[in-house]
């Protein structure tokens, strides 16, 4: 489903991404951890071209992320989560799920809505379809944003520190919503500290370190049994 | 010398004809001014280096440059350099075009800092849901940035409607110029004035009690927590 060879990225003189390969089946969920600025967001964010790769090659259920066609053709195709949710302040939670599917798919304005209560039905959400952002809590606004990056009836979901901007009791109500997900068989890149999740959801965990996939493996043996040192350093600080 | 504070009465009703001068051409330089002002506040911000470029120039211009300047370059310069006869009321013409272009030339300033102002992670959700540069501004962008130019944008159309009195000196008939005139027919210029600022003073009250109600109607769905 998503296959990564060499991909470098230099912000100006900084090297953050220093040769990543990585090859991500359909089905499967990758949960992505690593120190502060080690390029965890980074690497997310090339794979749907937010960020300009310097260097490598990407592709994304069979599309060559190279030219601007082929971008808006992957977008389309990948999901995103953001950390700060980033709603819509201006539209209503269904008008938020709604929006995409109708201009960038050209689904009508019923088909859409009808697409949006499903999916604010799914994460939960079905008494607050006509509430704008600022009036849900903060684990609402990212099951908002989920439903939003469902509805375009994405492949692939990368979510990116999805609950960190969260108070702790909203934590579960949102990674409830990502483990039906990889349940019912959704492609994921999860970059997270829920070692939990990890856990219990990821079928594989990569551990990034300056840049460079420095370990990889099941998530259940790397956190029992690291073998890089660098890795054995950031999970004794974190588990 | 005896001031006819009559006078100020008397000339009200002509004042008035002035008045409503003085707001058409209010209204058609905000509406072509709120038109330009968006286009070159999306040149400003544009990829392409030329267009940057051009959009620059021209609000540098017009915001670095009195506006009895730009009227006079419009209205004796601009027929020079074509050397066209003055078509009967060019002064109209030459008067709408140059307050249109200065406020244009604010309004793509308020315009751009508006669209600047919102989170850039809004735009990225919006192409990470596959919407193209064009949707992401018509949808997501400028309704927020809207909300955000309203209380600037209202200070530029009042200071607008106060400009305008410059074009009394190409003999545009709108308040200023009645009040000039009936003062040079009476010598009355204390009453006369008063009363030419204080229908200056009441549009621009009404106006701004205009962008405050706007302002509040637009609150509703409110971009700040
Ligand atoms: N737009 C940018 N311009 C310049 N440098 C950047 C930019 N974005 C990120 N960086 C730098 O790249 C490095 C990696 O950043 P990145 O956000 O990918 O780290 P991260 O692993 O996600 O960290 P965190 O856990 O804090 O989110 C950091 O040194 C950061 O300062
Ligand atoms: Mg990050």
């Amino acid at each position: 489903m998503i296959y990564v060879s060499n991909l470098h990225k230099y912000f100006g003189a900084l090297e953050v991404l220093k040769g990543i390969d990585i090859h991500i089946k359909e089905r499967e969920v990758v949960v992505v951890i690593g120190a502060s600025g080690s390029g965890k967001s980074t690497f997310l964010r090339c794979l749907n071209k937010l960020e300009d790769i310097t260097s490598g090659e990407i592709v994304i259920d069979g599309i060559p992320l190279n030219s601007e066609a082929n971008v808006n053709a992957i977008r389309r195709e990948v999901g995103m989560v953001f950390q700060r949710f980033n709603l819509f302040p201006h539209m209503t939670a269904l008008e938020n799920v709604a929006l995409a599917p109708q201009i960038v798919r050209n689904l009508s304005k019923q088909e859409a809505n009808q697409i949006g209560m499903e999916l604010l039905i799914k994460v939960g959400l079905s008494d607050k379809v006509n509430e704008y952002p600022r009036r849900l809590s903060g684990g609402q606004q990212q099951r908002v944003a989920i439903a939003r990056a469902l509805a375009m009836r994405p492949k692939v979901m990368l979510f990116d520190e999805p609950t960190s901007a969260l108070d702790p009791e909203m934590v579960g109500e949102v990674l409830a919503v990502m483990r039906d997900l990889a349940r019912e068989g959704m492609t994921m890149v999860v970059v997270t500290h829920e070692m939990g999740f990890a856990r219990e959801v990821g079928d594989r965990v990569i551990f990034i370190d300056e840049g460079v996939i420095v370990e990889e493996g099941n998530p259940v043996e790397v956190f029992s049994n690291p073998q890089n040192p660098r890795t054995q350093a950031f999970l004794s600080k974190i588990l | 010398m005896n001031i006819n504070w009559g006078l100020a009465l008397d000339s009200f009703p002509y004042l008035m004809q002035g008045a409503k001068i003085t707001l058409q051409f209010t209204i058609v330089s905000v509406l072509f001014g709120m038109v330009l002002g968006l286009i070159f506040a999306l040149g400003k911000l544009a990829q392409n280096k030329l267009i940057r470029y051009i959009s620059s120039a021209y609000v540098d211009f017009f915001r670095g440059t009195p506006l009895l300047v730009q009227i006079f370059l419009i209205y004796f310069g601009v027929p020079q350099l074509f050397s066209f006869t003055l078509p009967d009321n060019y002064q109209y013409i030459a008067g709408a075009i140059a307050l249109s272009l200065n406020c244009g030339a604010y309004t793509a300033e308020i315009f751009r800092s508006g669209i600047q102002s919102i989170d850039y992670g809004q735009t990225e959700a919006a192409r990470s849901l596959g919407m193209s540069h064009f949707q992401a501004m018509r949808y997501i962008i400028l309704p927020q940035a809207f909300k955000v130019v309203v209380p600037p944008l209202g200070n530029e159309f009042i200071a607008m409607l106060k400009d305008s009195s410059l074009l009394a000196i190409i003999a545009i008939e709108e308040l200023m110029y009645t009040g000039k005139i009936i003062t040079g027919r009476t010598f009355q210029p204390m009453p006369i004035y008063l009363m030419v600022a204080l229908i200056y003073l009441v549009m621009t009250m009404a106006l701004s009690m205009l962008v405050n109600y706007t302002e509040k109607r637009l609150g509703k769905s409110d971009i700040r927590k």
